[in-house]
């Protein structure tokens, strides 16, 4: 991301139809930041669904199998203990602990997962387009080609100026 | 976009973004009021009592307590499953609401779950101090040691050291993911440099991308389908410490969707507690509305019922089963030397709040909080009442006991309440009270704001 132009909206409803008259025209849209989730900006940015559910799912497996096998492992192998005549592999008493740990993968995977896929982790140094994105801003980013003439670059200020959005800044 | 003109809206004041922004970080701004210091000075001092009692319980060892051969669980068991159930309110409000799609939730959920977490370390405790050697505190979990030894994974307690550290643990990263966004917010807003970079630092760089908050949605909505189960298994593997022995009064099958719904009970109270003087001190009245009390309050008729069902069912089937020694248990805990204690617990949890079923008296800020009090302290007394009056007399005559806590246990119990208050006050300073992200993504279907509602 070298060159691109930056624009923004106030409101998230005049941000969808903005982004699908951008969209119609032909040009590719880079990012929208927003101060909040807008729903159906997923549609319009072609943005596909999310595979961190499979990430938990697997992540919870794990953690089942693994809760489960070590309980059975500790009874059966390592240091069987008879405790009241009761057998040593006692299945239904292994659930709650198999529970938790099948809970505790599968929450710390996705979010370890959500946060490495994002690159969001402690110390980043993002570039922080217009501070007030957190705040009320919706920002529009589109990438500009390497080597664009300025006639190309007006032409998507153009646009995004028809599709009402405010603030067009070109940044190189 | 259709707005229902029978619902009120959820957040009062023709409000747009940024005024949000501005209400909900002004409370971490500036220095703080004086009733904030006077507010942690006091729950510094009962943390300093609790302290001191740490320290003689560690010295001395548990027989600085007021325990005996009798009744070995006391007020600690008692705090400790206190604490536990306050904690479920925070869970219960952001991810089995957030499942529901209960839009009021946005308004509280951030502090309740900060709630959730704090009593979740107060109730930590309580296990850990009656071990008596708290530096050994590690034992309880299956570590390789020298002795080739593990731990019992067929005993309650143990399953209870899985689902309160996992609880705590999958807790704490639901409520930060959550606040990463909020993060990003006070980060941009910061004045100064060190605010800026220590935010900055906190914010993991959040920016707002249209992708991350798609992922940060899906990740929100699968940890609450993984809280809700979690939450509700934790307050049952409480009860199973109680209901897996065969002591008449704790032997029964009725204890975990009991206790649950206890817990719930007793955590929305707590919420109300301290939302009632949070939204007061912290000038949040538009964002924490009367609507948001009175759905807390039918939360509090509906759990408080079911909790006074439970009572009956119990006392039904002490009788129905036609065991004496169960019958004898319940027979003595309504009029025996403990009745006082039961007879507090049925006023507070069951008759009080069936007062919610008056409108007048459910939207009343006043009237609710003083009935969230009753509730607080009826719950701790039927957790009381669990442990010593079904433990006091036994089987053999001859040793039966009384109990009376020892002012050591009194300062564990008061020092918990001094670290609950000095940490919620520090939260708020710290961190955005109310989830400013997720009150934005409702503000437009259910903010007061008409004009803003109608599609232009």
């Amino acid at each position: 991301m070298n060159k691109y132009i930056t624009a923004y909206y106030l409101d998230e409803e005049k941000l969808l139809d903005g982004l699908k008259q951008v969209k119609a025209k032909g040009f590719k849209i880079a990012d929208v930041l927003s101060p909040f989730p807008v729903h159906g900006i997923d549609k319009v940015l072609g943005l596909r669904r999310s595979r961190l559910t499979r990430v938990a799912f697997i992540g919870g497996a794990i953690g089942a199998i693994t809760g489960f096998g070590f309980q059975a492992w500790v009874f059966t192998m390592a240091y069987p203990i008879n405790f009241g005549g009761k057998p040593f592999f006692a299945a239904p008493s292994f659930i709650p602990v198999a529970f938790e740990t099948t809970v505790l993968f599968a929450a710390f995977s996705m979010v370890f997962a959500f946060l490495i896929a994002s690159k969001l982790l402690p110390g980043n140094d993002p570039v922080i387009h217009d501070e007030r994105v957190t705040d009320d801003h919706f920002l529009v980013i589109i990438d500009v080609a390497d080597g664009s003439s300025t006639d190309e670059i007006s032409k998507i200020e153009k646009a995004l100026q028809e599709a009402g959005a405010e603030g067009i800044k070109y940044k190189a | 976009m259709y707005v229902s003109p029978i619902r009120e809206p959820l957040i009062r004041g023709n409000k747009d973004y940024s005024q949000v922004t501005k209400d909900i970080l002004a409370p971490m701004a500036g220095t703080p009021s004086k009733y904030w210091y006077m507010g942690i000075a006091l729950a510094l001092s009962a943390a300093l009592f609790g302290a001191w009692a740490t320290y003689v319980t560690l010295f001395t060892g548990i027989g600085s307590w007021g325990l005996n051969k009798t009744i070995g669980w006391g007020w600690d068991i008692t705090n400790f499953v206190w604490w536990v159930g306050i904690g479920h309110a925070g869970t219960f409000i952001s991810a089995i609401l957030l499942l529901f799609r209960q839009k009021w939730r946005t308004s509280i959920n951030r502090s309740a779950e900060a709630m959730t977490l704090i009593a979740v370390m107060c109730a930590g405790f309580f296990p850990l101090i009656h071990m008596g050697r708290l530096f050994l505190g590690f034992f309880i979990f299956p570590y390789p040691n020298t002795r080739a030894l593990w731990v019992n994974f067929n005993s309650p307690l143990l399953w209870d050291v899985f689902a309160i550290s996992t609880y705590f643990a999958v807790s704490l990263i639901f409520w930060y993911v959550g606040l990463i966004p909020d993060i990003g917010t006070v980060r941009d807003k910061a004045k100064t440099k060190i605010r800026k970079a220590i935010y900055g630092f906190l914010s993991f760089g959040w920016t707002g991308s249209a992708k991350h908050w798609s992922r940060h949605e899906t990740v929100s909505l699968i940890l609450a389908g993984l809280a809700a189960p979690l939450v509700l298994s934790v307050h049952t593997i409480v009860s199973f410490d109680f209901a897996t022995s065969v002591i008449p009064g704790w032997h029964t099958t009725i204890f975990p969707p009991y206790f649950v719904s206890g817990a719930v009970f007793s955590g929305f109270a707590m919420v109300l507690t301290l939302l009632i003087i949070t939204r007061k001190a912290l000038h949040l009245e538009e964002y924490i509305t009367v609507n948001h009390i009175e759905s807390m309050n039918k939360i509090i008729i509906l759990t408080g019922s079911i909790v006074g069902i439970a009572y009956m069912t119990e006392f039904f089937i002490a009788w129905y089963s036609g065991n004496e020694y169960e019958m004898f248990t319940f027979v003595n805990r309504a009029f025996g030397p403990y009745a006082w204690a039961y007879w507090i617990m049925m006023t507070c949890n069951v008759i009080t709040p069936q007062l919610f079923w008056f409108k007048k008296i459910r939207t009343n800020v006043l009237i609710t909080f003083i009935i969230s009090i009753f509730v607080n302290i009826g719950m701790w007394f039927e957790r009381f009442v669990i442990v010593v009056s079904s433990l006091h007399r036994d089987y053999l005559p001859s040793s039966w006991s009384m109990y009376t806590p020892s002012v050591v246990e009194v300062g564990l119990y008061v020092g918990t309440l001094g670290l609950f208050f000095t940490l919620f006050l520090l939260f708020i300073r710290v961190f955005p009270v109310i989830a400013i992200a997720e009150v934005k993504s409702v503000l437009k279907t259910s903010g007061e704001n008409k004009n803003h509602s109608e599609h232009e």
